[in-house]
C-alpha cells in the first residue's frame, strides 16, 4: 500500500513526489462569503485522496471550480502541468478529469446502457456528420462491450435496459460512478458517493474505489464518514471555511488537534445523513 | 391604388361583424386548411380603405390642401400612410375590416392652416366594414402653425417613456417575484394585466356594469386581480408543485393558460379596442415648457408610490423578509421555519393585484383590448431580463429603462418598430450581462 | 344533421396539405422540445422565415427553388441568432427570447418600414407558380369517391407535402437513433451531467435548434406555396402554441408523435368547425347564442385548456410511454 510509505509530510500545502493535480491560490466567494480559499494543494497520482470537512466547508464548491462548472475569483490549477483555468467543463472531462455530483444526476429517461454509452468519447456518430452518414456501428459495438463490463463490475448488468430513473437511489449512485468511469478518466472526483447508499452497497462501492486506484487512476473523494475515510484513503485533506487546515495520512489526521477542533469536535454527530 | 384580391379565405374569428355564412362557405369550398392559419387575420376582401378630402376655409373660400401626410395605424402599429393630392383627396388602403386610428401629421400642413380642433389630430376609432372605403373628416381652419421644438419633443417623449415604464414596472414586479419564489416564468402574466383592465372597464364604462367612476372601479378590479392570483396558485400551481412537475412543463402549462384566458377574454370582451369613459380627452398642461397630459403624470406618480411601498414591504415587514428569504433559498427558508407555501401564495396575490393595476393604467393611457397584456408581455420580459430576472428592484428599474428607451427611440426609428427596440435591449443584455443590472451571476447558469 | 358530411369534412381536412405542414412544424418542435428539451416558444418565426425567404426571393426575380433554399438558410440563421445569446443560460431565457423575437419579426415585416421588401400587411402573393407548373394532375379535375373529393391542385400539394413528411420523419429517426440523438436526449435529461461526461452541450443545443429551424422553415414554405400567399398576420403566436398541443398530444420525444398529433388535432379542429357550421345552419337560434366567430374563439379556448389538461393528466400524449414520464421528476 502506498500509505505505508508516506509520499509527503503531513503539513498543509506540502509538495508531493508526483502530483497529478496542483491547485494554487484558488478562491471563490459568494457575495461576502468566502466559500473556497485554498492556498496550495497537490494531489498525488495513483492515490485515493479524501477531501473532508464540515458541511459548508467548500468541498463541493472546490470541485465545481476545479471541474469547470464554476468560475474561481482567482487562482490557478494544473492537471498534469496543463492549466485548466477558464477551460469549460466538458473539456476538463475530455482532458481526463471527471467528476460526479453530490446530488445524483441520472439521465432518467435513458436506459442504464444508454447512460454509459453517452459517456463514451470515441463515437463518430456523436457528431452530426457521423450521425447522418452512418458508419459508427463498430465504435458503438466497442463501447457497448466496455459498458457491459463496467455494469457487470458494478452489479448493474441485470438492469441494462431499465430506465435509469427507475433505479433505487443507491443503484443510481453506482450508475453515476460507472458512467464517469466510462469516460476513461485519469482523475475521478467523487462528491459524497456513499451518501444515501445502504451499508451493503457502501462496502462494494469502497472496494470499487480501491480497485480504481489499483487500476492506475487517481481518486479524489468527498466523504463525511471518518470510518470510511480511515479505511480507504491514502491521504486526507481537511477543508474548513474554504481553506485547507490539515492534510496527511489518515492516521495522522485522526490525531490532529486542529482537525478535531474544527471538524470532529463540533460536527461529529451530523456526519453522513 | 392598391387593390388586393385575396386568395386567403378567413374565418375572421376576431371580428364579430363577419357574416354568419362565412364558416359555411369555408366548408363548402373545402378551403378548411387556410382557416387554421388565418383564424386571427383580418378579412382581406376587396379594397377596404380609409379616405378623405382635406379642405380649408380661408375667408369663406374653400380650397383643397395638398401634400398633407395621413397615417393609418391599428393597435399602435402603422398600417400605411398617404398624402393628399391637388384636390385634397387622400386614400389609404387597409388590409381588412376592423378598427383603425387615423392621424394627420400636423407638421406637413401648409403654413397658416391648422386643425380647427387640435384634439382631433387623431381619430382613435375608425371602423371599416367589409368592402368599405370609409370617409373620415379633419376640419381645417386658419391658424398659426405650431412648431414643436426639439426640447419639447424630447421632453414629451421622455414623459411618455416614464409613463410606459411605470406601466411595465408595475406589471413586471409581480412576474419577477413569482419567478424568485417559485422559479416559474409565468407566460400567462400578460393575461393578468388584461384582466385588470377589462374588469375596470366593466365596473366603470360597460353598459352592463354599475358605471362607477374609474378610480372607484379600480378597487374591485385590483381586488379581483389579486383574488385571481390566489385562485391560480391554490387551484393550479400549488398542486403542480406538489406533483413534482418540472419547471419546463409548468411553463408549457402557463402558455396553455395564457392561450385559454386570452380567448376567454376575447369572447367576453370582443376584439374591439375600447376606451374608459373617464380621462379620455385630456388636454396637455405645460410644465417646465413641456406639454404633459395629466393622466401620464398621475400614472407615473402612482407607480412610484406603489413601487416604493413594495420596496418597503420587502425590506421592512416580516412577510417581505420571508419573501426575500424564499427567493434566496427555499430549502433554507423552509428549514428555518418559514411557511414557503404561504409565502408563494402571498406573492401570487400581490402579483395579481399589481398586474391588474398595471393593466388599468395601460388601458387609461392607451385602450382596453383583449390582447393588450400579451403585447405588453414582451416589454415586461425585456424589463425583467434587463433588471435581472427574479429581482423585484431589477424589474422596477428595467421597466423604466425599457419604457423610456422604447419611447425615445421613436425619434430615430419609425414608431411601429418600438417593440423591436425593446427586444434589442433584451438581446444585448443577454449577450453583455445576462444576469441583468441587479441580478447575481449564480442565478442564471 | 348530416354526420357523414361532418366527418367527411373533418377527414378531408385531416389528410390535407396543411396537416402535413403542421406535422412538419411539429416534427421540428419535437426535435427541439421533445428530444433536446429546448423551450422554443417562437416556432412560428421559423415558419415565417421560410415563407418570407422564399417569397421575397421570387419577388426579387429569383427562382422558387432558390427561394426555398434561401428560406431554409434564413431559418437556420435565425436559429443561430436565437441560440447564441440564450443557450448558455437557463431554459427560460430561450423561451422568453423566442416568444419575443417571433412577435417582433411579425411586427417588423408588417411595418411600413419593411414594406418595400415584404409588402407590409398586404403580403406577397402568387410566387409559387413554378411549383404548380409541375403539377401532373389537371388542376380543375376532382379526384376521389362520391363526395369525398379533392381538386387536382390540392392533390398535387398533398402528395408533395406528405412525401416531405415521410422523408423528414426518416431523417429525424436516423438522427435520434444515432449516438448524436443519445447525447441530445442526455442534454434534455440533465445538462450538467452531460457536460461532466465531456459533451459540448451548447453545441448540441445549437445544432438541434438550427436543424429544427430548417425543418420549421420547410413547413412554412409548404404552407406558403399551398396558399400562394404570405402575409404577416398568418404568423401569429397562436401557431406556436397549437404546435405544442400537437407535439404533446402525439407524444413529445417519440418519432411519429408529431404526425399522430397533427392528424388527430386537425381532425378534431375541423370536425368541430363543420359541426358548428352545420348545426348553426339547422338551428337558427344557435346563431344568436354563439356566432360563428365566437365558435372559432371558443375552439381556441379549448386548445389552451387542452394544452394544460394534457400536461397535467397525460403528459406522455398518445404514443408516449407513461412509465417514462413518471421518471421526469425534475
Ligand atoms: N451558488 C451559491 N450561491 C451562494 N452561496 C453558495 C453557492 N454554492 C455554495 N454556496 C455557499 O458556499 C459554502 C460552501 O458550500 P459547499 O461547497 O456546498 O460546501 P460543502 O460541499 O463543503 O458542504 C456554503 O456556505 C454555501 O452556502
Ligand atoms: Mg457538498
Amino acid at each position: 500500500m502506498v500509505a505505508d510509505q508516506p509520499f509527503a509530510e503531513p503539513v498543509p500545502g506540502v509538495a508531493k513526489s508526483d502530483p497529478v493535480l496542483v491547485v494554487d491560490g484558488v478562491t471563490r466567494t459568494f457575495g461576502g462569503l468566502v466559500a473556497v480559499d485554498v492556498g496550495h494543494l497537490e494531489i498525488q497520482r495513483h492515490t485515493v485522496t479524501s477531501l473532508i470537512g464540515p458541511n459548508g466547508a467548500g468541498k463541493t464548491t472546490l470541485f465545481n471550480v476545479l471541474s469547470g462548472f464554476d468560475n474561481a475569483n482567482a487562482g490557478e490549477w494544473h492537471l498534469n502541468g496543463g492549466s485548466l483555468v477558464g477551460i469549460p467543463a466538458h473539456s476538463v472531462a475530455r482532458r481526463g478529469m471527471v467528476r460526479t455530483f453530490q446530488l445524483t444526476r441520472s439521465l432518467a429517461r435513458l436506459t442504464v446502457m444508454e447512460n454509459l454509452l453517452v459517456a463514451d468519447q470515441h463515437n463518430p456518430g456523436e457528431r452530426l456528420r457521423g450521425a447522418l452518414l452512418g458508419g459508427w456501428g463498430a465504435a458503438e459495438a466497442d463501447a457497448k462491450e466496455r459498458a457491459a463490463a463496467l455494469l457487470d463490475r458494478f452489479g448493474l448488468s441485470t438492469m441494462v435496459d431499465e430506465y435509469a430513473g427507475s433505479l433505487s437511489g443507491g443503484q443510481r449512485k453506482l450508475l453515476e460512478v460507472a458512467r464517469a468511469l466510462m469516460v476513461g478518466p485519469e482523475v475521478i472526483m467523487l462528491d459524497e458517493p456513499m451518501a444515501g447508499v445502504n451499508p451493503a452497497l457502501t462496502q462494494s462501492l469502497l472496494t470499487h474505489i480501491q480497485t480504481l486506484r489499483d487500476d492506475g487512476m487517481t481518486v479524489i473523494f468527498i466523504e463525511h464518514d471518518m470510518d470510511v475515510v480511515q479505511e480507504i484513503s491514502d491521504w486526507v485533506v481537511v477543508l474548513a471555511q474554504g481553506a485547507v487546515i490539515a492534510e496527511g495520512p489518515p492516521s495522522s489526521i485522526a490525531r490532529n488537534r486542529v482537525v478535531i477542533d474544527a471538524y470532529l469536535g463540533e460536527h461529529h454527530g451530523d456526519a453522513a445523513p | 391604388m392598391l387593390l388586393v384580391t385575396s386568395v386567403w379565405p378567413s374565418s375572421a374569428t376576431y371580428n364579430r361583424s363577419t357574416v354568419p355564412s362565412f364558416a359555411r362557405r369555408l366548408i363548402i369550398f373545402g378551403l378548411l386548411v387556410a382557416a387554421l392559419l388565418s383564424f386571427a387575420s383580418p378579412v382581406m376582401a376587396e379594397g377596404e380603405a380609409i379616405k378623405g378630402t382635406l379642405i380649408v376655409r380661408l375667408d369663406d373660400v374653400r380650397s383643397p390642401v395638398e401634400g398633407v401626410t395621413m397615417i393609418v395605424s391599428q393597435d399602435g402599429t402603422e398600417i400605411g400612410s398617404g398624402t393628399s393630392d391637388a384636390e385634397g383627396h387622400w386614400l389609404i388602403p387597409v388590409p381588412g375590416p376592423g378598427i383603425y386610428q387615423v392621424r394627420l401629421d400636423i407638421s406637413t400642413l401648409p403654413e397658416g392652416v391648422t386643425l380647427t380642433d387640435p384634439d382631433k389630430v387623431e381619430l382613435p376609432e375608425v371602423e371599416v366594414t367589409e368592402g368599405q372605403e370609409k370617409t373620415v373628416l379633419f376640419p381645417l381652419g386658419e391658424g398659426a402653425v405650431s412648431t414643436v421644438s426639439t426640447f419639447e419633443r424630447v421632453g414629451t417623449l421622455f414623459v411618455a417613456g416614464l409613463k410606459l415604464g411605470a406601466v411595465i414596472a408595475l406589471s413586471a414586479v409581480g412576474l419577477s417575484l413569482i419567478f424568485a419564489v417559485t422559479g416559474l416564468v409565468n407566460f400567462a402574466h400578460g393575461e393578468m394585466v388584461t384582466l385588470g383592465a377589462v374588469l375596470a372597464y366593466f365596473f366603470s364604462t360597460s353598459p352592463a356594469g354599475p358605471g362607477w367612476p374609474l378610480v372607484v372601479a379600480a378597487v374591485p378590479a385590483i381586488l379581483l386581480g389579486a383574488g385571481f392570483g390566489w385562485v391560480q396558485d391554490r387551484g393550479l400551481w400549488r398542486s403542480l408543485r406538489k406533483q413534482g412537475m418540472g419547471l419546463i412543463s409548468m411553463m408549457v402549462v402557463s402558455i396553455g393558460l395564457a392561450f385559454a384566458m386570452r380567448h376567454v377574454i376575447l369572447v367576453v370582451f370582443s376584439g374591439q379596442r375600447r376606451l374608459f369613459s373617464d380621462y379620455t380627452g385630456q388636454s396637455p398642461v405645460t410644465i417646465l415648457g413641456i406639454p404633459m397630459v395629466p393622466k401620464h403624470l398621475v400614472t407615473i406618480a402612482v407607480a412610484v408610490v406603489v413601487l416604493g411601498a413594495i420596496g418597503l414591504f420587502l425590506q421592512r415587514t416580516k412577510a417581505g423578509t420571508a419573501v426575500r428569504a424564499v427567493s434566496d433559498d427555499p430549502d433554507l427558508a423552509e428549514s428555518s421555519g418559514i411557511n414557503v407555501d404561504r409565502v408563494i401564495t402571498v406573492t401570487w396575490v400581490m402579483a395579481g393585484g399589481l398586474a391588474a393595476l398595471g393593466g388599468i393604467f395601460f388601458g387609461v393611457n392607451e385602450a382596453v383590448q383583449w390582447d393588450m397584456g400579451f403585447r405588453l408581455l414582451l416589454l415586461i420580459f425585456a424589463a425583467v431580463v434587463l433588471g435581472g430576472l427574479g429581482t423585484a428592484y431589477g424589474a422596477m428599474v428595467g421597466g423604466f429603462v425599457v419604457g423610456v428607451t422604447v419611447e425615445m427611440s421613436t425619434m430615430f426609428v419609425p414608431s411601429e418598430l418600438k417593440s423591436a427596440i425593446g427586444l434589442l435591449l433584451l438581446i444585448v443584455m443577454l449577450l453583455v450581462r445576462p444576469q441583468g443590472l441587479l441580478g447575481s451571476r449564480e442565478r442564471i447558469g | 344533421m348530416d354526420l357523414v358530411a361532418i366527418l367527411r369534412d373533418g377527414f378531408l381536412a385531416m389528410i390535407g396539405p396543411v396537416t402535413a405542414a403542421y406535422a412538419i412544424a411539429a416534427i421540428s418542435l419535437n426535435l427541439q422540445f421533445g428530444y433536446t428539451g429546448l423551450l422554443n416558444f417562437g416556432q412560428v418565426a421559423f415558419l415565417a422565415a421560410g415563407a418570407y425567404g422564399t417569397s421575397i426571393t421570387v419577388e426579387a426575380g429569383g427562382s422558387l427553388w432558390l427561394g426555398i433554399a434561401i428560406g431554409i438558410m434564413l431559418a437556420v440563421l435565425l436559429g443561430a441568432m436565437l441560440g447564441l445569446p440564450t443557450l448558455r443560460l437557463r431554459a427560460d431565457y430561450l423561451a422568453i427570447t423566442t416568444i419575443a423575437v417571433a412577435e417582433v419579426i411579425r411586427l417588423v415585416v408588417r411595418s411600413s418600414w419593411a414594406e418595400p421588401v415584404t409588402n407590409g400587411v398586404f403580403g406577397i402573393q402568387g410566387f409559387a407558380n413554378a411549383f404548380f407548373d409541375l403539377n401532373p394532375f389537371p388542376p380543375g379535375e376532382t379526384y376521389g369517391i362520391g363526395s369525398w373529393l379533392v381538386t387536382g391542385r390540392r392533390l398535387w400539394v398533398m402528395i408533395v407535402s406528405w412525401v416531405v413528411v415521410l422523408l423528414l420523419l426518416l431523417l429525424v429517426r436516423r438522427l435520434i437513433n444515432s449516438p448524436w440523438g443519445r447525447v441530445v436526449k442526455a442534454v434534455r435529461e440533465d445538462e450538467d451531467a452531460t457536460r461532466a461526461l465531456g459533451k459540448n452541450v451548447f453545441n448540441y443545443k445549437l445544432q438541434s435548434l438550427m436543424i429544427g429551424g430548417a425543418i420549421g422553415a420547410i413547413a412554412g414554405i409548404l404552407l406558403a406555396i399551398e396558399q400562394q400567399n404570405v402575409t404577416p398576420d398568418a404568423y401569429l403566436p397562436n401557431i406556436t402554441f397549437i404546435l405544442y398541443v400537437i407535439v404533446i398530444l402525439g407524444g413529445a420525444g417519440t418519432i411519429v408523435g408529431p404526425l399522430v398529433g397533427a392528424l388527430v388535432f386537425q381532425f378534431l379542429f375541423f370536425t368541430f368547425d363543420a359541426f358548428m357550421a352545420s348545426s348553426q345552419a339547422e338551428i337558427g337560434w344557435l346563431n344568436t347564442l354563439i356566432s360563428p366567430a365566437e365558435a372559432g374563439q371558443i375552439k381556441l379556448i379549448l386548445v389552451g385548456a387542452g394544452l394544460m389538461a394534457l400536461m397535467v393528466f397525460r403528459p406522455q400524449g398518445i404514443l408516449g410511454d407513461p412509465d417514462e414520464v413518471t421518471l421526469d421528476g425534475r
